[in-house]
């Protein structure tokens, strides 16, 4: 017989001798609210499968890590063509209504209450969370020099800031995931 | 369906290996899973999270995600990690005796 409790499952797999994934190295780009949000989730969602899991934070992604940021991330109303008001289903918000001022803070609200229903936590207790899961979390140095960020200004589960090289290096036999 | 003889009763768990019927479960037959999923014991701060699940599910009818999980039943999510490790919503919830979780956090 099977056995029946092998973890993990890798579901509707035709072929049967596919790897499952072990180990991601998840790349965060962007400063923006969903642009830190998915990779957070992917990077926990690993955890809680029992896959390895990393995070390099590039760019305005390193927002997520620098403590006086984290928690102040906005949804982006300018430039996004998806948004929708009052919800995905409704009316598309067009570019000079995102303008407005407040419209980026009030579309940031609304978007936190919805993920709070559904218990996704802030960014700041996101992060505590997934460092806890066993992830590893580091900065780019080139963004690290650019932004003339200091070891002060990131919170403490920051792991190490890397160079790309020593990002590769790290994530030998992982799936590398852009956000 | 398989049906596994688990401390002494007959129990159905669905293709994924989570049991049909929640209220097969007891303690035995949690150790008697634990056992084939790699935690051959189960001890007081393993039952917290499997009672605190058990109770969720029987009050929402789904599993608690780990946030909730690890806020209501005042185990840490470091603690849960070790407990469970290698999965720990998918495995506590394989030892609970409910089906998988639904939710992604």
């Amino acid at each position: 017989m099977t056995d029946i409790f092998a973890e993990p499952n890798v579901l509707g797999a035709e072929d049967e001798t596919l790897e499952p994934v072990k180990k991601v190295s998840i790349v965060i780009s962007r400063g923006s609210l969903e642009g830190v949000y998915p990779g957070l989730i992917m990077a926990n969602g690993a955890r809680m499968e029992g896959i390895e899991a990393s995070i390099f934070f590039t760019f305005f992604g390193l927002h997520a890590i620098v403590k006086k940021k984290m928690n102040k991330l906005k949804v982006a109303t300018v430039g996004n063509p998806a948004l929708c008001v009052p919800d995905a289903m409704g009316m598309a918000l067009p570019t000079f209504l995102g303008a407005i001022p407040g419209m980026s803070a009030f579309a940031t609200y609304m978007m936190k209450k919805e993920m709070e229903k559904i218990d996704i936590p802030p960014v700041g207790e996101f992060i505590e969370m997934i460092h806890d899961a066993g992830a590893k979390l580091y900065s780019c140095k080139a963004t690290v020099d650019m932004f003339k960020l200091k070891p002060e200004d990131f919170c403490p589960q920051m792991d190490k800031v890397l160079t790309v090289g020593e990002f590769y290096e790290l994530s030998a036999g992982s799936q590398i995931i852009f956000t | 369906m398989p049906v596994l003889e688990l401390a002494g009763k007959n129990i159905t768990f669905n293709d994924e290996g989570f049991m049909e019927d929640h209220k097969q479960w007891d303690e035995a037959v949690a150790r008697e899973i634990a056992a084939k999923v790699g935690i051959p014991e189960l001890n007081e701060r393993h039952f917290t999270v499997l009672n605190y699940m058990r109770k969720a599910y029987e009050e929402n009818g789904t599993g608690p995600s780990i946030r909730a999980l690890t806020k209501q039943s005042g185990i840490p999510t470091k603690e849960l990690y070790e407990l469970f490790p290698k999965g720990p919503a998918k495995k506590a919830a394989r030892i609970a005796g409910i089906p998988k979780p639904q939710g992604c956090i």
